[in-house]
């Protein structure tokens, strides 16, 4: 049973090699294989999800190398939460690829499965060099979603978001390298316990590495100043490729919510809090500029990808109050979020192959052909992610912002999610009232929404009335990963063991 | 010894960083592969810096260099020499299909290298 903790990462790299022997045969045979595999990553998530719930840490010792020593993967609340939200996510979004998106190159299944895997490892690995090597994995995957079925706008998102990341990458190596010159570990729970540690002449250089990670990991997440690649990255791919996107910037969050409640943390000493007065401003400036700019997009998905960014933002800011109840409602935000904006982008495809040549821009255009029933998932849709009561984003936001505590955090926070909540729905009723009664006087002639796509579209929107209708127990299962997470001694503990390992420092002091 | 290195690796740096702004994809492709030499080489040093020192624990006279840094650095030349290619394509595709070679992928009046 041990063994289920490696087997998210496992399952994705042998369904991709098996893809990639096979890249001859048939469509069908593919999209078998993949939909099989990606179905059976859900009960695995809902397995290990089962795992943690009384608050048991799993560690998986890759080759049985003990920690520090070796490599480690840590299951506690947070990874099986973001692991069943991966499943969660991924599996629509392939059935709706599986319906035309795939066809355009040989291996897009290969692809969007190498994806998965670099998701689920980042998830639950507990070395930050590891982390290093499944963000490369997942990022060399999402380039080549991102300009699968090419186009000039694909390449020319794809261009930028490569290179940044690509200097993302360096700026991580070069974080990773000075924390590890300095600890002489990458182990997260080991670096934990050394910068804990660390005396007042050690602190700045850990403190620029830190805050260097930061830089990486806000990369990733799209705030504030290094946003800018994900709107037009994001509204160049294809539907199903943005939809499962929309889990790639909670990867960031995730690493940013891991490491700086982990290793700088409340207990870090010297260290403590490193990132949180750059996070509070950065998240607040980022919730505005996203709702500016949804406001000002002329297409449907450059606007689904700046309410991406607004989610980004929330969650942070969430993040930063540093509090138990905060983090809680930030986490049930993240599941409303990612698996809303999911379905927005399955369905911004489907209203973009109805309309015709003019696609989703936003103007007087052939109307829709079936204008009910895309207009309805739109309006469940938009009421989601606007945050108006019943669906699930009005508890989301309902639970952040009575978490905050009084003061000035209270009215910044108050002021600038509700102002950014109308604007969204300024946005998102000018986008629909354009979309589905702005239309021109033409017959529609497309065909009518491929049932499975549609089944997609459904099944992820559909998390809006049941996150809310379950509210209760997500919320509960929230609140404990939260605890969790600001008592990391736990973590620590189930990592290096009470055991008193033999160090081999390899320090400047011990140097000849 | 220490100081040469610091000095290489920043020059390394400052040359990446300035190709990296050129704009240009060829130059931002220099400047990418001078960045990760400068990454490569800050990352093995910061095994220390020893002369003739095995990465192998009793061998020598009792000596031994960190052998983490030297895998942490083989791993990122790997990954590092993929993303390479990976862009020089990408770089490729994109100059003949936007038919610039600028990174935002507009046509410059002021001529290539401007």
């Amino acid at each position: 049973m041990t063994h289920t903790i490696i087997l998210p990462v496992l399952l994705p790299l042998l369904t991709a090699l098996v893809l990639l022997f096979g890249s001859r045969r048939s469509l069908a045979w593919k999209r078998g294989v993949s939909l099989a595999a990606t179905a059976a990553l859900l009960p695995l998530g809902l397995l290990l999800l089962q795992q943690t719930y009384s608050g048991a840490y799993g560690v998986y010792a890759l080759g049985n190398w003990v920690a520090p020593f070796g490599i480690v993967l840590v299951l506690d609340r947070l990874a099986a939460l973001m692991l069943l939200l991966t499943a969660l996510l991924s599996l629509p979004a392939l059935l709706y690829a599986s319906h035309g998106d795939d066809h355009t190159g040989p291996n897009f299944h290969a692809l969007f499965q190498f994806q998965l895997m670099g998701l689920n490892g980042a998830f639950l690995t507990g070395d930050l060099f590891n982390l290093f090597v499944f963000f490369e994995v997942l990022l060399i995957a999402s380039y080549a979603l991102l300009l699968h079925g090419a186009g000039p706008a694909r390449s020319r998102a794809g261009l930028h978001y490569v290179i940044l990341n690509l200097v993302g990458s360096g700026l991580f190596l070069l974080a990773v390298g000075t924390l590890y010159g300095i600890t002489g570990t990458l182990n997260m729970a080991d670096l934990a316990v050394r910068v804990a540690a660390a005396g007042p002449a050690d602190a700045p250089l850990l403190r620029a590495a830190g805050l260097l990670l930061l830089v990486v990991f806000a990369l990733k997440a799209a705030l504030l100043p290094l946003y800018f690649w994900l709107p037009r990255a994001y509204s160049a791919a294809s539907a199903p490729v943005a939809a499962l996107f929309a889990i790639m910037t909670k990867v960031g969050v995730y690493s940013i919510v891991r490491v700086y409640s982990l290793i700088f943390g409340a207990q870090a000493g010297l260290l403590a809090d490193t990132a949180l007065a750059w996070l509070w401003p950065l998240a607040l400036a980022t919730l505005v500029l996203g709702a500016l700019g949804a406001l000002a997009a002329r297409e449907l998905r450059t606007l689904i990808a700046y309410l991406v960014v607004v989610s980004v933002g929330t969650l942070l800011a969430g993040f930063a109050l540093n509090n138990n109840a905060a983090l809680a409602a930030s986490l049930y935000y993240l599941l409303h979020s990612t698996l809303v904006a999911g379905g927005l982008f399955l369905l911004a495809g489907l209203i973009r192959t109805q309309r015709g040549a003019e696609g989703d821009q936003l103007h007087p255009a052939a109307p829709v052909s079936q204008p009910a029933l895309l207009g309805s998932l739109f309006f469940i849709a938009a009421v989601a992610v606007v945050g108006m009561p019943p669906l699930s984003g009005f508890i989301g936001k309902l639970l952040l912002l009575s978490s905050v505590p009084p003061g000035m955090q209270l009215i910044w926070l108050w002021a600038i999610v509700l102002g950014s909540g109308l604007l969204a729905l300024i946005t998102l009723s000018r986008a629909g009232s354009q979309l589905f009664w702005n239309t021109l006087e033409i017959t529609p002639v497309a065909p009518r929404a491929d049932r499975l796509r549609l089944a997609a579209v459904v099944l992820l929107l559909a998390s809006a009335p049941l996150l809310s209708l379950f509210a209760e127990p997500v919320h509960r299962y929230t609140q404990a990963t939260a605890a969790q997470l600001y008592a990391p001694a736990g973590y620590i503990h189930a990592v290096l063991g009470a055991r008193d390992i033999p160090r081999l420092t390899i320090g400047p002091e011990e140097r000849p | 010894m220490e100081l040469l290195v610091a000095i290489m690796i920043g020059l390394l740096t400052a040359c990446g960083i300035y190709l990296l702004l050129r704009a240009r994809t060829f130059p931002v492709i220099m400047g990418l592969t001078l960045l990760s030499y400068a990454v490569n080489l800050f990352l093995f040093v910061m095994g220390r810096i020893g002369e003739s020192q095995p990465a192998v624990i009793g061998v020598g006279d009792g000596q031994y260099t960190d052998p983490l840094p030297q895998a942490l650095v083989l791993t990122a030349i790997v990954i590092g020499f993929a993303m390479t290619a990976f862009v020089v394509t990408l770089a490729l595709r994109a100059r003949g299909e936007l038919h610039s070679d600028h990174v935002d992928g507009d046509a410059d009046p002021r001529g290539p290298g401007a």
